[in-house]
């Protein structure tokens, strides 16, 4: 059986403490979780040097995430490294909710097909965090330093210091712009001295990590007052290298010492999975969950991404998927700024198109999280009704909320976006929603659109039937030559992929002579029916924050 | 006759439970019996058809005993 080996990664003595002259880097990131590791690789993609400092020297420790979404994916996609995930990572559509003794209902959360990716992938954060660790070190202009520990920030207006502590010392460090990706602790939150507000809920889950051969089905199953754990909920989620993780309700009450004891856990364990079952334990702990968030996420030049900027409970698996979405966000707008193509101020929209997805992400989690554990008669006696009804009433099975897993945010409103004329379109796909997928053909060879998207800059999208329709966008798009243009056609148009299947038009809303401009991390900018040069030209402009 | 929906009919469910919960916050157990008693006969005149509430009333009873 597979197991994962921690790797030990090296610390090397930086150049400020082995002679060399102080300058100011571009961007430092702090932290090389999921997050910050994202974001350093994009950036340092962008041709923007990054300086990326964390205080240990390997991944993190013991089972955290597991549940990886499809946009996130499709980002580590554009990344180079969705691949190493899909091939270790357990995929999974499907989920069952059970209640007491038997199943309520099953679900899907793609039933769709012609999907480059699954609805999720679990696979454990210190795999994900050490596939995303080879890729920086393979990512050139990409400095990432092993046991760096920001102990001190001091923002200027234009740049900002940080202390960072070694092993041979402690070493000012100066940067235009810091990413504050330091997780849920983060000392720059600190140092900054932000209010982090919201509320711990007041239950406390085990999170018991196991390893065995089962043959559960690969799906998100979730009991409500099982037999095995009575009045409370367990979640069951199977990861690589058969470990199972099992997620029990423990209450309020409960002793978080005492509950993490194999003597403790293993009965529980058995409880479930039978008295032969055959398992090893190979990570416990006991957790309390919160939501907050900062305020702002931007701080002058100060940006925080990530836990350090927000945190939900993880029902729903919209922690780690959100900050991975923070960085796809961030990181062009950063590079852009610091090209000089955009001005500072589009850094704000990071600000008001994220802190919106934090609170779509605190809501659902919220939500979830009150329902799973009722704080009062009253919403205990709903939750009650609901689930009596839920495996005979389809529509109860709706309100029924074990968790609404990480779904990408539409970025809206936002100062970038141009937005649709009246009626001119279906709304799915409107300016902010991250760009649909779908399977095309290049000649013989089957492609998938988002990989067609370069990734460097914005692309224009654009459907077309005829030749004819091929030369008016194409000269439409002279104005906008910083847009990658991808044609897409239903047949044989010379040098349009082709959407055989009608998969392309049809999530795109498309019609011959339809045109989407997309943005550096694929969300949509602004569509057209039948775009001019000066509208493209405006919508770009708006894009990079001109205003 | 009408028959009583069965499948959902609600536009954006998880907001109107979140509300239905908030509604009951610092109520006590018997406040809340009572605001839950107006509701079901607020929303019994808006639907008005006797036959659908009946409907209604036998399903909410089902299996409770
Ligand atoms: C039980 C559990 C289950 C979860 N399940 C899921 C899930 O299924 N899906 C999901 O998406 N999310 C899940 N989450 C949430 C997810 O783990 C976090 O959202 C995610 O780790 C956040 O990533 P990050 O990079 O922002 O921060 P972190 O992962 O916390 O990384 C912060 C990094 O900063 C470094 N650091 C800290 N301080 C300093 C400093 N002063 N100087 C330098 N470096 C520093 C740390 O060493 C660390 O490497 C779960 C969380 C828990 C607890």
């Amino acid at each position: 059986m597979d197991q994962f080996a921690y790797p030990k990664y090296r610390y090397r003595k930086p150049p400020e403490l082995a002679g060399g002259a102080a300058r100011t880097y571009p961007v430092a990131v702090v932290g090389a979780g999921p997050v910050g590791l994202t974001v350093a690789i994009d950036l340092a993609r962008r041709g923007v040097p990054v300086t990326l400092l964390d205080a240990e020297d390997t991944v993190s420790e013991g089972s955290r995430a597991i549940c990886w979404s499809k946009r996130t994916l499709e980002i580590w996609q554009r990344l180079g490294v969705a691949a190493p995930m899909m091939e270790k990572g357990i995929t999974w559509n499907r989920g069952r909710v059970f209640h007491r003794a038997g199943p309520l209902y099953d679900f899907d959360l793609q039933p769709e097909g012609g999907q480059q990716f699954p609805a999720f992938i679990n696979l454990q954060q210190y795999y994900v965090e050490a596939h995303l660790c080879a890729a920086a070190a393979a990512t050139p202009g990409l400095d990432l330093r092993w046991r760096s520990r920001v102990t001190q920030v001091a923002p200027g207006a234009d740049s900002v210091r940080v202390m960072v502590q070694t092993p041979d010392g402690t070493y000012p460090l100066d940067c235009a712009w810091l990413v504050a990706a330091d997780g849920v602790r983060s000392t720059v939150r600190r140092a900054l001295g932000l209010d982090f507000a919201g509320q711990v809920f007041e239950d406390r889950f085990l999170i018991a990590d196991v390893r065995m051969k089962a043959d559960f089905p690969t799906e998100r199953w979730f009991w409500f007052d099982p037999p095995f754990h009575g009045g409370k909920s367990t979640l069951l989620h199977r990861q690589a290298d058969d470990v199972w993780r099992i997620d029990f309700q423990l209450g309020w009450d409960a002793d978080p010492e005492e509950e993490r004891k194999p003597g403790r856990v293993i009965p529980r364990l058995r409880a479930m999975l039978g008295e032969k079952a055959a398992f090893e334990l190979e990570w416990t702990s006991v957790y309390t969950f919160q939501c907050r968030r900062l305020e702002r996420f931007r701080h002058g030049r100060v940006v925080f991404a990530g836990d350090s900027a927000h945190v939900v409970s993880p029902f729903g698996a919209r922690g780690g998927n959100g900050g991975v979405q923070d960085a796809d966000n961030l990181a062009w707008k950063l590079a852009a700024v610091l090209r000089g193509e955009a001005p500072e101020a589009l850094v704000d929209s990071y600000d008001a198109e994220r802190v919106k997805a934090a609170d779509e992400n605190l809501r659902n989690s919220t939500r979830s999280t009150d329902f799973i554990t009722p704080k009062n008669a009253a919403s205990q006696a709903f939750r009650d009704a609901v689930l009596s009804l839920a495996r005979t009433h389809p529509f109860a099975r709706a309100l029924v909320n074990s968790g609404r897993l990480s779904l990408p945010a539409v970025e809206e409103p936002s100062p970038l976006h141009t937005p649709d004329l009246p009626g001119a379109f279906a709304p799915a796909m409107r300016p902010g929603s991250p760009a649909a997928n779908a399977p095309l053909a290049d000649g013989n060879h089957a492609v998938w659109l988002l990989d067609r998207l370069d990734g460097a800059g914005f692309a224009a999208l654009c459907f077309v039937a005829t030749d004819d329709d091929r030369a008016r966008a194409a000269a439409a798009l002279a104005a906008v030559p910083r847009a990658a243009a991808v044609t897409i056609a239903p047949n044989g148009v010379a040098g349009a992929l082709r959407d055989a299947e009608g998969l392309a038009f049809r999530r795109y809303d498309a019609r011959p002579g339809t045109v989407y401009l997309l943005r550096p991390d694929q969300h949509v900018a602004a569509r057209w029916r039948r775009p001019d040069a000066p509208a493209l030209a405006a919508a770009l402009g708006r894009a990079l924050g001109a205003r | 006759m009408t028959a009583l929906k069965d499948t959902l009919n609600i536009a954006a469910p998880d907001e109107f439970y979140a509300e239905l919960v908030a509604l009951h916050r610092g109520l006590t157990e018997e406040q809340s019996r009572l605001v839950n008693a107006k509701l079901i006969l607020l929303l019994a005149n808006q639907l008005g058809d006797l036959d659908v509430l009946r409907q209604a009333m036998r399903t909410a009873r089902e299996g409770v005993d």
